[in-house]
């Protein structure tokens, strides 16, 4: 029994630093790690307010099902890592995550742009719709070294709707515009037949590739404002990463400290037992995709004290049973199912607040309320299999243990 | 169960803690501590209301490190010299301007950073952080955070009566109102800025509060049916508030151990937070002390003295 039970802590230590040593790379890899929230490491949220046209039709789903799909055709065109982008039908709103975007203000700016393409005589009639694009592309201009041009590539429908146009309007100008902006104001030297256009005139490829961007994912069925954004710079989303962790681990090893002095053995393994939660939780955010955000990781911080609390709430309830002349042994059994009941109908209470913020929470509250609702259930999933069967195994090395060790003082 | 020795008496409990007074019998005291607390806080708020920030009202907020010192009024004027009006708040030894203005439409706000690369100096673009919030946003923001509030009080009063009683459920949500008004009145008082995350502070100093209490609430709820005649209610509260003190104590600690934490190293963007969350969780583990069991008692003894009067 003693022998047996030693033996069972020491290879359950092991496991755990081993399991410790090997989680932690996966858990930070850059790409495949837990998922950080552009408030640590820079990005911008967005809130699009999809706004009435002014002959007042209202704003179908269908409208914003279609604008979410343009917006998320952009954003991946734009080479971010997981964006996220959502429509709120409700409210007619198009939420964009962009986490470690490098240049956020070019994103914005594509991103509201409506983007209508439309060619247009020299009166401004619109004598044709960028609607019959089916690529674009931005490239080099075959006839300035220098240039950039945006390829076009017209539709069947569209290649011959092209070709009567540059027939009918040969030698005279189109203009081609984006929304209002003139983009280049070609004169037609020969009618285009097979659906092959270019507009030359970039300076840079990067240039005429946002607007080939912009042209390929067609124009938004809505003109959208900012509601609400949020930008935060990327060195900025480091410097509080790196704050953050710093506090978990002085307010781990704090805890650390405080429940060994005044738990003496149990306090190792509510220790022990706090590296288990930690882990599982990091876990659970990884397998869950969780967001990591600022106010996450304080949640995640917070759920740490209140994870020791399941131990303190355990072992002076088998503080008590000793007193009450139990052995050990029966106290830990006996604490532990009175202490249960207890540990259930506090802890409810909190999650109900968690859930709440979660439904009610916009953005960060939200990540937050996640990460505490997730610390909750780790905790209490903790409690009764990990800490109970350490602190069994504990306890059996010697049934003679004095009581000393429980924080217990001989005189009670 | 119990085959040996007997669950402590209150004598026992009371000989087991060094410190012990009879906290129950001056609960008068405890209730005018925190009316003392409370009341100014609320004339506060009725006198000058929450320094609400952009979150809630709407408006746009720029937090911009210069590469060198700069100073509050050339901030000024060039925000003036683009036409906009702000609050200018100088920091880190005043590299760092946070800009309050109205909501920014894109141009505006391009404008704005030109200017202030030109006119007061060149900025790091990496560290920069701005939020825009629309004002129909804020309403919004407003609105949710009630409900949320409403939502899970009402739901804490449900899952309480379910597991104890009406009574019990009574007692514990005064305790946290008297937690809710204590944060918002010092912050209503002192006139901190409140953001977003003050909503997520407050709820989760709600749940804490009513965590902390339902602990006591069921030692309270384990001792009654123990309760021998001629023992009285007040005795196996106060004994009940004491044998759950040592748990009350150290959990409060280590949960402010985190929060300290948090408010020193965590940066500025999570400081107001975690000042929120730190005088609401020490002012939680206080009220279900002080507060809670001591409402409870008050609503039992009424109760009692209603159908048979001078008992």
């Amino acid at each position: 029994m003693r022998q047996g039970n030693i033996v069972k802590l020491v290879a359950l230590v092991l496991l755990v630093a081993t399991t410790v040593a090997l989680s932690i790379k996966p858990l930070v890899d850059p790409v495949k790690g837990i998922p950080l929230g552009l408030d640590l490491r820079g990005g911008v949220h967005l809130v699009l307010q999809a706004e009435p046209n002014k002959n007042g039709v209202p704003i179908t789903n269908a409208d914003m099902d279609k604008a979410k799909a343009i917006i998320a055709k952009r954003v991946n065109d734009l080479g971010v890592s997981e964006p996220i982008v959502q429509a709120d039908y409700n409210n007619k709103r198009i939420i964009v995550d962009l986490a470690g975007v490098t240049d956020p203000d070019k994103a914005v700016d594509i991103l509201k742009t409506t983007a209508k393409l439309t060619f247009r005589d020299t009166q401004g009639n619109v004598l044709l719709q960028g609607d019959e694009l089916t690529d674009a592309k931005g490239g080099q201009d075959p006839t300035n070294a220098g240039g950039f041009v945006v390829n076009l590539t017209f539709s069947t429908d569209g290649a011959k709707k092209f070709a009567d146009l540059t027939t009918k309007y040969l030698g005279q100008q189109i203009g081609i515009y984006l929304d209002e902006k003139l983009l280049t104001n070609p004169k037609v030297d020969t009618p285009v037949l097979n659906g092959q256009a270019y507009i030359n005139g970039y300076a840079t490829l990067e240039a005429a590739a946002n607007h080939a961007v912009l042209m390929r994912s067609g124009s938004l069925p809505v003109s959208m404002s900012i509601a609400e954004k949020r930008q935060v710079g990327a060195s900025l989303g480091v410097d509080s990463l790196n704050k953050s962790i710093h506090a978990g681990i002085y307010s781990l090893i704090f805890i650390f400290l405080y429940m060994l002095v005044f738990y003496r053995l149990p306090g190792v393994v509510a220790d022990f037992s706090l590296i288990v939660y930690a882990l599982i939780v990091l876990w659970a955010f990884w397998s869950f995709r969780v967001v990591l955000t600022l106010p996450g990781i304080a949640g995640f911080i917070l759920s740490i004290g209140i994870a020791v609390d399941f131990n303190i709430i355990i072992y002076e309830r088998v503080k008590e049973e000793i007193r009450a002349g139990k052995s050990i042994r029966a106290g830990v059994e006996s604490g532990f199912s009175r202490a249960f009941i207890t540990v259930i109908d506090a802890h409810v209470t909190t999650l109900i607040a968690a859930i709440t913020l979660y439904i009610f929470g916009s953005g960060s509250v939200k990540g937050f309320a996640l990460t505490l609702g997730i610390g909750i259930i780790v905790s209490l999933f903790t409690a009764i299999t990990f800490t109970r069967q350490v602190l069994r195994w504990t306890v059996g090395i010697n049934p003679k243990m004095k009581t000393f060790w429980f924080g217990v003082r001989g005189d009670a | 169960m119990t085959k040996t020795g007997h669950s402590a008496t209150y004598e026992e409990v009371q000989k087991l803690h060094p410190l012990y007074f009879n906290i129950v019998r001056k609960r008068y005291w405890w209730f005018a501590i925190s009316l003392l607390i409370i009341i100014p806080g609320i004339i506060s708020l009725f006198m000058q209301g929450l320094n609400l920030g952009i979150d809630y009202k709407g408006g746009t907020m720029l937090d911009v490190t210069f590469n060198k010192a700069v100073s509050q009024s050339a901030i000024s004027d060039t925000m003036k010299s683009v036409g906009l009006e702000g609050h200018v708040q100088l920091s880190n030894s005043d590299t760092t301007a946070l800009i309050r203005t109205e909501a920014l439409e894109e141009e505006k706000r391009s404008e704005l950073l030109t200017a202030l690369e030109t006119q007061v100096g060149e900025y790091d673009k990496a560290s920069l952080k701005e939020d825009k919030v629309g004002p129909a946003m804020g309403q919004e923001l407003t609105r949710n955070a009630i409900y949320a509030l409403i939502i899970a009080m009402g739901m804490m009063i449900i899952y309480i009566t379910f597991r104890f009683q009406f009574g019990f459920a009574i007692s514990a949500i005064l305790a946290l109102l008297h937690d809710v008004f204590v944060v918002v009145g010092i912050f209503s008082l002192f006139q901190w800025e409140i953001d977003a995350t003050f909503v997520a502070a407050i709820l989760t100093i709600v749940g804490y509060s009513i965590n902390d209490t339902v602990i006591i609430f069921d030692r309270i709820r384990e001792n009654e049916p123990k309760m021998k005649r001629g023992d009285s209610y007040q005795d196996m509260v106060d004994k009940s508030i004491w044998q759950t003190m040592r748990r009350s104590i150290n959990t409060v600690t280590t949960v402010l151990i985190s929060l300290f934490a948090v408010f020193i190293l965590g940066g500025e963007s999570t400081r107001m937070f975690s000042l929120a969350m730190l005088i609401g969780v020490f002012c939680g583990a206080y009220s279900s002390i002080f507060i809670a069991s001591q409402i409870l008692l008050e609503i039992k003894i009424r109760l009692k003295k209603m159908p048979r009067t001078g008992s």
